[in-house]
C-alpha cells in the first residue's frame, strides 16, 4: 500500500523510525526540536523522544557537527541538520578532517556513523551566500557518502540507509522541494545507497539529473515526447559512490546523454559522470556527452538573474538537440 | 544637510534637559522614521510578490541605527548581518536604491544582485549586509585591522545578533582585537532571540556583554529603545577605540516586532512581550518626548513626516519603474579580470 506523502514527512518518518529502532540514534540541529525545524521536517520529534535525542543547539555550526563526530567516535549515532548546506561550509572541518579520516587514522578502529543532512541548491532569488549546491564539493572527499534526492520514497528509504550506515553520510535535500509530493510505500522498507534509479524509459537519449534537477529532466522528456524524441531519465539518488553501471547501461541503449546538474561546472558531478561515461562507454556513443549546469558565476538575487543562471527544460532540450544533431 | 549633522555630532546647539541638542533629536526622529516607513513598504510590497527571497526587516531596533550614526564619523566603516535595512539607511543609502534593490532592479545599491540582505556601499563605507550567521565579526575585525595599518583614526562598527554572538567566530575575533589594539566597535544587538531561540536557551551566559569580560574588553549592556542611551554608549566606546585602546563591546539590548522574516509566524513568545517593548516603541517616544519637552513643535514633527511619506512614495515609484537587470549581468562581477574565461558549455 502506498500513500501520498511530502519529503519532508517522508524524511520525517525515516528519523522517526529509526529512532525508534536505535537509542543511540539522535537528532541535533538548529531550531529542530521546540521550533520543529525550520522547514518542519523534525516536527513532532521532541514531543516523541524528548530533548535528550531532538536537541536544539545553538548557531555554531562547527561546534555542533565537531560534537557529532565525537558522539559517532564513541558509539552514538548522530543526525546532524543543517538548516541548509550553506552553513555547513562552517563545519567542513569536522565534516572534511575528521568525520572522513577517522577511519583511515585509526587504523580501522574508530569508525564515524553519522549523517549530516540539509537542503542544498539554490531556491528561488535567496542571492549569493544562500543559493550554493554542495553535492559535488562533498563527493570529492574519500571517506564520505553523498547522497542527493528528493523523490519522497526514495529520499524516505535513502535517509534509513544512512542512518543505519557506519561511514559518514552527507544527505541533500531541496529547500524548495520540503512540500513535493509521492508516493511511498507503508511499513518497513531502505533504498540502498549507491544505485541510481531508471525513472522514465526511453531509447533516444539519456538524461541523467538528481535532486531538484529532476524535475526539469522530467520536463524535458515530457515536451521531447511532443516532438518524437524518447528520453530516457536516470535520478542518480546517490551521488558518492556513482553508479555508473546503470549508466553505461542506458547509454548503451540511447548512444546519447545529456547530464543535468545544479552544480557549477567545474569539477561538477556532469564533470565526472562526463568522465566516467568517456571511459567505459566510449564506443557507444553517437556524440559527446553534454551538460547543463547552474552558471560558472555567483547567484545573484535579481530574478533575471535566477532563470539566466538556472538550468531549466529549455536548456535541456536544446541539448538534447544537440547530441542528437537535429535543428 | 552639513551643518545639522555637524550639531547632532558635536552636541551644539540647544541643549535639552538630558543635554542633547534638538538637532540631534530631529535627526533621530527622522532616521528612525524613515527606516520604519521603509520597512512598512517593504512588507507591503512582500505581500505583493514585488519584493522576493528572504526579507529580514528592523522594525523595533531603529534606536540602534539612529543612536550610532548620531556619533560615528562617514569615514568609520559598518560591517552587519542581513538585518539590515536600517543600518543601510542610517549609513546615507537612499530608500530609493534600497527599494530598488528589494525589487531585484538595476538601480538598486548593488544592481539588483544582493537583495533584502546584502545592501554593500563603499562610498558609504558599508560593508554589508552578511548572510552567513556571524562571519561578519571577524570581517569587521579586519576592516578595523586595516584601519590600524593604514594609520587611521577611523574604527568599524562590527553587528551581530544574539544568536551569530555563539559562533566560534566571535571568540577568535575577540582574542586577536584585543590583542592586536584594533579600533573595532563590536555590538551584539540582542533582540532576543534568533529565529525560535530565545537567549537563555543557547548558553548559560546570557547577559552577552559578559562575554567581552574574558578577554578583558571593556564591555557593557545599553538600552537599545532608547537612541539617547545608544548614543551615550557609542560616545564613550568611540573615545576608547579612536585613543588607540582597542576594541570595545557593547550589549545593545533591543527587540524586534516582527517574526525572524516575513515567513516566521513568532509562535515562541507572548503578544504581551511584544506589547512590552511596543509601549516603549522608540519611534513614539522620541515624538512625545519631543512635544511634552518643548525641544520641536508640532509643525517640525510634522515636516519631518511629510518629507518621509514623499520619500517613501518616490521610493516605491522609481523601484517600479526601473529596469531589470540584463540578464548578462550575471556574467560582471565575479571576477575583476574584465576579459575572464568562464566555462560556457
Ligand atoms: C552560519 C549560519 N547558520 C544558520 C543560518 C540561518 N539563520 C539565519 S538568521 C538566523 C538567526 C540569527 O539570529 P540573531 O543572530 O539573533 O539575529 P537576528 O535575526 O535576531 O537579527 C539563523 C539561524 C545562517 N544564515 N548562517
Ligand atoms: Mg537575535
Amino acid at each position: 500500500m502506498n500513500r501520498e506523502l511530502a519529503l519532508r514527512d517522508a524524511l520525517r518518518e525515516a528519523i522517526l523510525e529509526e529512532m525508534r529502532l536505535d537509542e543511540n540514534v539522535f537528532l541535533m540541529g538548529e531550531e529542530v526540536a521546540e521550533y520543529d525545524g525550520a522547514y518542519k521536517v523534525s516536527k513532532g520529534l521532541l514531543d516523541e523522544f524528548g530533548a535528550k535525542r531532538v536537541i536544539d543547539t545553538p548557531i555554531a555550526e562547527l561546534g555542533f557537527a565537531g560534537i557529532g563526530v565525537g558522539a559517532a567516535m564513541n558509539g552514538l549515532r548522530p543526525i546532524i541538520e543543517f538548516m541548509t548546506w550553506n552553513f555547513a561550509v562552517l563545519a567542513f572541518d569536522q565534516i572534511v578532517n575528521n568525520a572522513a579520516k577517522t577511519l583511515s587514522q585509526s587504523a580501522g578502529q574508530f569508525s564515524c556513523p553519522i549523517v549530516f543532512r540539509g537542503p542544498s541548491g539554490a531556491a528561488g532569488q535567496l542571492a549569493q551566500q544562500h543559493s550554493q549546491t554542495f553535492e559535488s564539493w562533498m563527493a570529492n572527499v574519500p571517506g564520505l557518502k553523498v547522497i542527493s534526492c528528493v523523490d519522497p520514497a526514495d529520499a524516505k528509504g535513502l535517509l534509513k540507509s544512512a542512518i543505519r550506515d557506519n561511514d559518514p553520510v552527507c544527505f541533500m535535500e531541496s529547500e524548495l522541494l520540503y512540500g513535493f509530493k509521492g508516493l511511498v510505500p507503508e511499513g518497513e522498507y531502505t533504498v540502498p545507497i549507491g544505485l541510481a534509479a531508471v525513472r522514465r524509459e526511453g531509447t533516444d537519449v539519456t538524461l541523467v539529473s538528481y535532486n531538484k534537477m529532476m524535475l526539469v529532466a522530467l520536463e524535458a522528456a515530457d515536451e521531447l515526447a511532443k516532438e518524437g524524441i524518447s528520453a530516457e531519465v536516470i535520478d542518480l539518488r546517490t551521488i558518492r559512490p556513482l553508479d555508473y553501471h546503470t549508466l553505461v547501461k542506458s547509454l548503451k541503449k540511447t548512444n546519447r546523454m545529456v547530464v543535468i546538474d545544479e552544480s557549477w561546472p567545474f569539477a561538477g558531478v556532469s564533470s565526472e559522470v562526463t568522465y566516467q561515461m568517456q571511459r567505459y562507454a566510449f564506443d557507444y556513443l553517437d556524440a559527446p556527452v553534454i551538460r547543463v549546469n547552474a552558471a560558472d558565476t555567483s547567484l545573484p538575487y535579481a530574478a533575471p538573474l535566477v532563470d539566466a543562471y538556472m538550468p531549466n527544460a529549455a536548456k535541456v532540450i536544446k541539448a538534447v538537440k544537440e547530441v542528437m544533431y537535429v535543428k | 544637510m552639513n551643518t545639522v549633522v555637524d550639531k547632532k555630532k558635536t552636541g551644539k546647539g540647544n541643549p535639552t534637559s538630558d543635554g542633547h541638542p534638538k538637532e540631534r533629536y530631529l535627526f533621530w526622529f527622522e532616521l528612525m522614521l524613515r527606516i520604519r516607513r521603509f520597512e512598512e513598504k517593504a512588507l507591503m510590497m512582500y505581500g505583493q510578490q514585488k519584493i522576493r527571497g528572504f526579507c529580514h526587516v528592523y522594525i523595533g531596533q531603529e534606536a540602534v541605527a539612529a543612536g550610532i550614526e548620531s556619533v560615528i564619523r562617514r569615514e568609520d566603516g559598518i560591517v552587519t548581518a542581513y538585518r539590515q535595512h536600517g543600518i543601510a539607511l542610517g549609513r546615507g543609502i537612499s530608500a530609493k536604491s534600497a527599494m530598488a534593490e528589494l525589487y531585484g532592479k538595476a538601480t538598486g545599491v548593488v544592481k539588483g544582485k544582493g537583495g533584502s540582505m546584502h545592501f554593500l556601499s563603499a562610498e558609504h563605507k558599508y560593508f554589508g549586509g552578511n548572510g552567513i550567521v556571524g562571519a561578519q565579526i571577524p570581517i569587521g575585525t579586519g576592516i578595523a585591522f586595516a584601519e590600524k595599518y593604514k594609520g587611521t583614526d577611523n574604527l568599524c562598527v562590527t553587528m551581530f545578533g544574539d544568536g551569530a554572538a555563539r559562533q566560534g567566530a566571535l571568540h577568535e575575533s575577540f582574542n586577536m582585537a584585543m590583542s592586536w589594539k584594533l579600533p573595532v566597535l563590536y555590538i551584539v544587538e540582542n533582540n532576543g532571540y534568533a529565529m525560535g531561540t530565545s537567549v537563555n536557551r543557547t548558553s548559560n551566559v546570557v547577559e552577552l556583554y559578559k562575554m567581552g569580560l574574558s578577554y578583558d574588553m571593556p564591555s557593557e549592556a545599553v538600552d537599545g529603545m532608547s537612541p539617547e542611551a545608544v548614543h551615550e554608549a557609542i560616545t564613550r566606546a568611540a573615545a576608547h577605540i579612536r585613543a588607540g585602546n582597542g576594541p570595545y563591546f557593547l550589549e545593545i539590548r533591543t527587540y524586534r516586532y516582527k517574526g525572524h522574516s516575513v515567513s516566521d509566524p513568532a509562535k515562541y513568545r507572548t503578544k504581551e512581550e511584544v506589547q512590552s517593548y511596543q509601549d516603549r516603541d522608540p519611534v513614539k517616544m522620541i515624538e512625545v518626548k519631543m512635544l511634552d519637552e518643548k525641544i520641536a513643535t508640532e509643525k517640525e514633527i510634522q515636516a519631518i513626516k511629510d518629507k518621509i511619506k514623499i520619500e517613501m512614495e518616490e521610493a516605491i515609484d522609481f523601484a517600479e519603474n526601473s529596469p531589470l537587470p540584463h540578464p548578462d549581468e550575471l556574467y560582471t562581477d565575479n571576477y575583476m579580470q574584465k576579459d575572464y574565461p568562464f566555462i560556457m558549455d
